[in-house]
Formats: C-alpha cells, sequence, structure tokens
C-alpha cells in the first residue's frame, strides 16, 4: 500500500455547468489523521463522497486502501468506514439494533455480529443506553454510534464528515476522543471540516480546498507559519484609544499594526515576542491607557483561510 | 482492538449474500413495526374509518346497479384502498431514508445495493399481509360473507399482487421528492386519484366521461375482478375493461411495473451521480 492510505490525483467531478471538483490532489498517509478543510461548498464533501464509492468520479485517479475506487468499489467499501452528516443511523431501532443490523449487512454473520454490537457500546460508552432507541439519543451518543457503526470491521480508512457540526462543546470533546481512540488503534482517518480549531486538534496534516482544488497541503503549524508568525495583541476600553495603541505597538513590530475599530483589538507580527510584549506592556501603563487584555497569540487557522482564499471560513454558520 | 474474528471472506455465492443482505433489510422495516406498533395503527385508521363511514352513514344511500348489499360492494373496494395507498407508505420510508443518510451509509458497506430496495419490496408486502387480515375481519365484524376457498386466495394474491406494483410507484417517488413532508403531501394526490375508481361508486352512476375515466383507473379492475372472486359480484357496466376485470387486474400491475421499476432504478442508479 506503499505507506499511503488515501491517493488522489486530478479528480473532477462536474454537476452541470459547476465544477464540484477541479484538478484535486490528496494524499493521505497511513495511520494519521488527515484534515480537510474549506467553507460550504468547496468540494470536501464531494471528494468524500467520491473517495468512499458513493459517487462516480468524472475524471482523474483514486486509491483507498491501495484498491481503485472507480474500478473496485466492492473492495473498497469492505475496508472502508463512513460517518457524519451523510451517513446516519436508523433512528427507530435501538443502539444495538442498529450495530448487529450493521454487523449483519457487513456479513459477519448474526453470533459474531451480536458479540462485535457489544463490544462496541461497551468501547464507545453507549452500553447503558443500548437498548434505547436512537430518536431518544443526545447529539454526542448518535455520533458516537455512528462512529461505532463505521468501525463494526476496523476499517483501514475512516471517512469523517463534519463530524462534530451541530454539537455541543461537551459532545465535541468526546466525539474528539473517540477519532483519537480509533487512529490509537491503527486507523487511518480523512476528517473533513469546516472547524479549524477542530483540525488543529486533531490532524496531523491538512489539506486546504476552495472551490474544488487543493489550494494547501501541510502541518497545522506549517500553514500558521504561512501568516508569519506570532502577534501581539492589545484590547482597549474605548475606541478613542486605539491611535495612541497603533503607535505604540508600531515601535515593536517588523510589520504593520492592524486595528480592529469594533473589537476595540489591535494587532501586529512580532519577532521577538516576550520583549515586544513587555515594551509595549510598559509604555501603555506609563502612557495611561485603559488597556483590558494585552497578550501573544499564534496565528489561528481562520487567518491561514483568510490569508490563502481571500475569504473567511463560513464557520458557526451551521452553529 | 476487537475480540471477534472480523474477517469476512466467505465461500458462500453473491446470490446467498444478496437474499442474506435483503433478509437484513426486511428484518430492519419488521422491527420499526415492532417498534412503533402505532405506525400500523395509523396506516390502518383511514380504511377502517373509511369502511365505518361509508358502510354505516351512506350505506343506505348508495345503490349498487343490479342490486345487490352495499357492504358487499364496498369492502373488496376497501382492500383495494389499502393496498393503493400504500405506496405512500413506501414513499414515506424511502424519502426518509434517502434524506437521512441511512441508504448513503447501506450504499458505502459491502452489502448488495439491490438489497436496499428489494428488501423494501418485500417487507411491505408482508405488512400489506397484516393490513388486509385485519382489514377483513372489520369487515367480517360488519357483516361482510365472502366466497372462501380458491376464489378467496386468488382474490388475496390479486390485492397484494397491485401493491407489488405500487412498490415501484413508491420507490420512485421517494426518491424523487425532496423531504418526508413532501411525501406527507401525496396523500392529497392518492386521495382522489382512489375516489375516481370503482371502489366507492359504481362508474355506470357516475357522469359519462368520469365513469369512463373511473372504468379505466388500474384500482377499478382489481375491485371489480375481487367483487367477483369474493362471490359478491355487482356494479360492472357493460365496457371492455369492465368486463376484462379478472385479465386487466392481473395485467395493470405488469403494466404499472414495467414502466415505474426502470424509473426507481434509474433514479436509485442517480444516486451515484
Amino acid at each position: 500500500m506503499d505507506g499511503y492510505a488515501v491517493r488522489a490525483e486530478a479528480l473532477e467531478k462536474r454537476y452541470g455547468e459547476k465544477r464540484a471538483l477541479d484538478g484535486f490532489d490528496l494524499v493521505v498517509r497511513e495511520g494519521t489523521v488527515h484534515g480537510l478543510l474549506g467553507p460550504n461548498g468547496a468540494g470536501k464533501t464531494t471528494a468524500v463522497r467520491i473517495l468512499s464509492t458513493l459517487i462516480r468520479l468524472d475524471g482523474g485517479r483514486a486509491t483507498v486502501a491501495g484498491l481503485d475506487v472507480a474500478r473496485q468499489p466492492r473492495e473498497v467499501r469492505a475496508r472502508i468506514g463512513l460517518t457524519g452528516q451523510y451517513a446516519a443511523v436508523d433512528e427507530v431501532l435501538t443502539g444495538r439494533q442498529n450495530l448487529e443490523m450493521f454487523g449483519r449487512l457487513f456479513h459477519l454473520g448474526g453470533r459474531r455480529a451480536r458479540l462485535r454490537a457489544a463490544e462496541l457500546l461497551e468501547q464507545f460508552d453507549l452500553t447503558d443506553a443500548a437498548d434505547r432507541g436512537v430518536g431518544k439519543y443526545s447529539g454526542g451518543m448518535r455520533r458516537r454510534l455512528d462512529l461505532a457503526a463505521s468501525m463494526i470491521l476496523a476499517p483501514a480508512v475512516l471517512f469523517l464528515d463534519e463530524p462534530t457540526t451541530g454539537l455541543d462543546p461537551r459532545s465535541r470533546g468526546e466525539v474528539w476522543d473517540s477519532v483519537r481512540a480509533l487512529v490509537a488503534g491503527g486507523t487511518t482517518v480523512l476528517l473533513t471540516t469546516q472547524y479549524l480549531e477542530e483540525a488543529d486538534k486533531l490532524a496531523s496534516r491538512i489539506t486546504v480546498i476552495d472551490q474544488g482544488r487543493a489550494i494547501a497541503d501541510d502541518t497545522p503549524d506549517g500553514l500558521k507559519g504561512l501568516v508569519g508568525g506570532d502577534r501581539i495583541e492589545v484590547v482597549v476600553a474605548e475606541r478613542s484609544e486605539i491611535p495612541r495603541v497603533v503607535k505604540v505597538v508600531a515601535r515593536v513590530t517588523d510589520g504593520e499594526p492592524e486595528a480592529d475599530e469594533t473589537e476595540l483589538r489591535v494587532h501586529a507580527p512580532v519577532a521577538d515576542r516576550v520583549a515586544a510584549l513587555t515594551e509595549v506592556a510598559r509604555t501603555l501603563q506609563d502612557e495611561g491607557v485603559r488597556v483590558e487584555d494585552i497578550g501573544l497569540r499564534r496565528p489561528s487557522l481562520d487567518d491561514v483561510f483568510l490569508r490563502l482564499t481571500g475569504h473567511r471560513t463560513e464557520k458557526e454558520a451551521a452553529a | 482492538m476487537s475480540a471477534v474474528d472480523l474477517s469476512t471472506t466467505s465461500a458462500r455465492s453473491g446470490t446467498y449474500w444478496a437474499l442474506a443482505d435483503c433478509w437484513n433489510i426486511v428484518r430492519r422495516g419488521l422491527t420499526h413495526y415492532q417498534r412503533q406498533p402505532v405506525n400500523i395503527a395509523w396506516q390502518l385508521g383511514f380504511p377502517i374509518l373509511s369502511v365505518l363511514l361509508y358502510g354505516y352513514v351512506f350505506g343506505s344511500a348508495m345503490k349498487v346497479p343490479g342490486g345487490g348489499n352495499y357492504t358487499d360492494f364496498l369492502m373488496p373496494g376497501m382492500f383495494v384502498m389499502t393496498m393503493a395507498f400504500g405506496f405512500i407508505n413506501t414513499a414515506t420510508v424511502v424519502v426518509y431514508d434517502s434524506t437521512k443518510g441511512v441508504i448513503d451509509r447501506f450504499r458505502s458497506m459491502p452489502m448488495a445495493s439491490s438489497a436496499v430496495v428489494a428488501g423494501r419490496g418485500v417487507t411491505d408486502l408482508i405488512v400489506a399481509c397484516a393490513e388486509l387480515a385485519i382489514m377483513m375481519l372489520t369487515a367480517l365484524a360488519m357483516g361482510w360473507r365472502p366466497d372462501g376457498g380458491l376464489g378467496f386466495l386468488a382474490a388475496f394474491g390479486l390485492l397484494l399482487w397491485l401493491r407489488f406494483a405500487l412498490i415501484w410507484i413508491g420507490v420512485w417517488l421517494g426518491l424523487l421528492v425532496p423531504n418526508p413532508e413532501a411525501a406527507g403531501g401525496l396523500f392529497a394526490v392518492a386521495f382522489p386519484l382512489t375516489m375516481i375508481s370503482s371502489i366507492f361508486v359504481a362508474p355506470q352512476l357516475m357522469p359519462d366521461w368520469l365513469g369512463w375515466i373511473a372504468a379505466w383507473n388500474p384500482i377499478s379492475s382489481t375491485a371489480a375482478a375481487t367483487r367477483d372472486l369474493f362471490g359478491t359480484p355487482g356494479g360492472t357496466g357493460d365496457s371492455w375493461v369492465e368486463q376484462h376485470a379478472l385479465l386487466m387486474a392481473g395485467v395493470w400491475p405488469v403494466i404499472l411495473t414495467a414502466l415505474f421499476l426502470p424509473l426507481a432504478v434509474r433514479r436509485f442508479r442517480k444516486l451515484s451521480r
């Protein structure tokens, strides 16, 4: 399998005039979490649906677990798990009935399907809720069951399509813990998300997709490096203070201070981090500027996105 | 790691697994009814209510051309109506599964994709048998007295045959409509379509043009043929289609299937586009 769990070259997918994928490339190393990041409509879901054999590609070539998705879809399906907004569990059945049904449909046979269901319910901390209808599950429990259902055959590659969209922070943390545990067990994960924080927390490598094309592929830190190093950030109590703060910050930065009038925030890139922070804090205090907050900030993937695409992510749009 | 052996290489044939997958989808469908028995009550509610309304409220005012008891005329029509409305149930489940991602989950698994649709069809036929049994017991309680024997079985078979054909319309519509709410709207279409038939009233009592449409309504043939087989004929007009009700009760479902099975399959394949 040459060390790559997913390999996609120049994928094309057209819907009428619209090019959902326009020469999309992707490689995912075995045993890693790879983030696929992009705004709504960028092509993330189309890419996942092609790689998980749900839709046909119009051009290019893709292998998953070393198998060609176009020529060996059945073999690919035996080695992947798909979960997230588009692959659901049955709401009427209980958690256990769901896992047993999927187990039988994965051709484990009745006895092994039952054993595997019990095992997964335990692993995903769902034993207590096992015999309740899924319709009564919380959002986090449902996603965990969803994950469990896609893990029945312990697949080589797991596609996680926006696994935490619409979840509260606590449930989100639970799902992240489950994902980390799976990767520790040897599964490769391709994670699509609109949440930069999620990609940052889970993925060791990130591909940024926009308008059907991969526009960057790097580690989270490498991507952040694209927008420069750390920034100093000062938040003031009143708008009238901003010009004075800009003047002070300009002395320590090697770039241009930026001011955000609505958030009352001034920020600028700095090289010598601690010295700059000390200098700015002291000067502002001497001049009697009322500061709400001051600190150093690593660039977020949000900044990266803005830099790469010229537009912000539509994060929180779904939340 | 799992303590369960997860290898799925098997010496069994593709046909074995296609049937096994289909049966597992059927089990799922039946478990739904087991977990939500109220659903079957809803499905039966309308026909049973209709039986009571038409039988008791209008019954005395209704005439059957050529004489005969209206209850005997009405009951086979009620059975046909229950079968006819069945396509709404099929469509509702299919639209739910396809919009919520259940069908996508199945399609991402190494199972036979034909089982998704075939399993739905078999489930619907099993449920149709249960519905018919309950309807018939209600009818017997109201004084319906059919002939027994082979004719009865043949009538039962023709009713299921109609339901079978309507599965494909249901699957097709289920994959066509955008959301479960829209599937609910199918009732507004189905209701007049079942009214303009021989289910409640003999076509010859309608204005000529309407009677002609009603007579050629596929479900009219099943209604007339089953009335005949239950030994309670009546209200049969002189038109060719009414005179050949038994033949047409066999032929109409073939035509419907020939028309809508390919449409349903095409729609299902389109999911991969």
